[in-house]
């Protein structure tokens, strides 16, 4: 076990045999991935019964994304959580936020759930074969109910329009300074169509493949709230029909699994508003936009020295794969 | 210079080592940055194979559209300062073809299985 793993071990045990009654010690502690940011760790909570199955989710310095939206605090991350999960929403169970007593930085405490988060693995393997076809149902339906959390319990959490948005991203865009025709003509596309904005409602902002636990029933858990706002019910919708989050299989737009057909009668069973389905559009142009720009920013990160690794330096080139998409976008009769 | 082996063979012997001698030795994350590797080198390979090519067909493009010269980078910048001034209207037959023989070029370079790009020049093949 390394320092910093004895570390969290220690603080871990302590905060928790405080917290949650009958703990009594903290077993078999390991990462589960590693993001620049956010730290992810698997253990067992041992007491009298068997063994509590949980997650460690925090960020060791409290830092901030790294400019890819506007992430909320890990401990709002755990209020939305619990508000999702109380509309009916499938969540992992929050069982402590971290104090800063515990010496362990921001994060908290939650139930570990068995699924796959993998793409390739979701839309390959045998044991997905059943769940698959009801996947972008499910999508919409988890969707729709999240639009029942009531605005007065989301006061506080960033407001995130498609205007606010489009500032922001053209923000991070000119500071490249590296010049990108297409999503000139992307920026362009979405000014001359931005939405009204109707009422505010509440937004994972990174509803997709990779923060969706499934098993071989379907959708177990959404993960990952960090970019939740509030903006336009429609860009969760648009956001998971983006073709890069389809890993190849292109004629599925939700996800590579299933159709948009499937996803909006999901959506409009649970939701109290019906679909848009010229606004979602706009939000799965807005979404390759924006993942095209996050990979401009990530190749930024090697670039500036922050992050030398091979990864961090190819991604800069899928890029292209966001400029190709809107191309077949905003001109789908070429 | 005529050095020999050029430029995209070296590269391609390093590839084929990572990919057949180091790869099978590596096991979790090593072997995923391998893996990253080698599809680095690929885009190198290829750049090295079609860039030039494509390079002088775009900046051709680019002289004859917007009217004036420059390097690639200048009127690439001038391309996108037009279309975000409004004075260039996406619609633009001529722009929407630029842009299409532009980004089918760079993906075919970045990521020929993108299935996106596969999807296009199928069609494209199709007429």
């Amino acid at each position: 076990m390394s320092d910093a793993q004895a570390t969290i071990a220690r603080g871990l045990e302590e905060a928790l045999r405080r917290a949650l009654p009958g703990v009594t010690g903290v077993h078999a502690l390991h990462r589960l991935s590693g993001g620049a940011n956010q730290e992810t760790w698997a253990f067992d909570a041992a007491g009298e019964g068997a063994p509590l199955p949980l997650v460690l989710r925090r960020t060791p310095g409290g830092g901030s994304h790294p400019g890819f939206g506007t992430s909320v605090p890990l401990a709002t991350e755990a209020k939305v959580i619990g508000l999702a999960g109380r509309v009916g929403v499938p969540v992992p169970g929050v069982r402590y936020v971290l104090t800063e007593a515990d010496g362990l930085g921001q994060g908290y405490v939650m139930d570990r759930i068995e699924g796959e988060t993998i793409a390739r693995k979701i839309l390959r393997d045998d044991e997905f074969a059943v769940a698959r076809p009801l996947l972008a149902r499910q999508c919409g339906e988890i969707l729709g109910r999240l639009q029942a959390v009531s605005s007065a319990a989301l006061a506080g959490l960033p407001l995130g329009t498609a205007a606010d948005q489009l500032r922001q991203y053209r923000g991070i865009f000119e500071q490249q300074d590296e010049p990108h025709p297409v999503f000139e003509v992307a920026f362009r596309w979405l000014e001359d169509r931005l939405p009204t904005d109707g009422e505010q409602r509440l937004v994972h902002g990174d509803f997709r493949n990779g923060n969706l636990l499934i098993g071989a029933d379907g959708v177990r858990a959404v993960l990952d709230w960090e970019l939740v706002h509030l903006g336009d019910a429609m860009e969760d919708l648009g956001w998971i029909c983006v073709n890069s989050w389809r890993f190849g299989e292109i004629d599925k737009p939700v996800g590579g699994f299933g159709s948009r057909e499937d996803l909006f009668a999901g959506y409009e069973a649970t939701a109290r508003t019906p679909v848009d389905p010229e606004r979602v559009r706009f939000w799965e142009v807005m979404g390759s936009l924006k993942w095209g720009i996050m990979c401009m920013m990530m190749y930024r990160y090697y670039a500036s020295g922050l992050d030398r690794s091979v990864e961090r330096a190819a991604i800069g080139r899928r890029a292209s794969e966001a400029e190709i998409d809107l191309l077949a976008l905003i001109y789908p009769e070429d | 210079m005529q050095n020999k082996p050029s430029a995209a063979e070296l590269v391609g012997a390093v590839r084929s080592f990572l990919e057949q001698d180091a790869m099978p030795r590596l096991e979790g994350r090593a072997a995923f940055h391998a893996r990253v590797a080698v599809n680095a080198l690929a885009i190198v390979e290829r750049e090295l194979d079609a860039g030039p090519g494509a390079a002088a067909e775009e900046h051709a493009r680019l002289q004859e559209m917007l009217g004036r010269d420059g390097t690639l980078d200048e009127l690439n910048r001038e391309l996108a300062r037009r279309i975000r001034s409004r004075d260039l209207d996406p619609s633009d037959a001529a722009l929407r073809q630029h842009l299409w023989e532009t980004t089918l070029e760079t993906v075919g370079v970045d990521q020929p299985r993108y299935s996106r790009y596969r999807r296009e020049m199928e069609r494209r093949k199709r007429g």
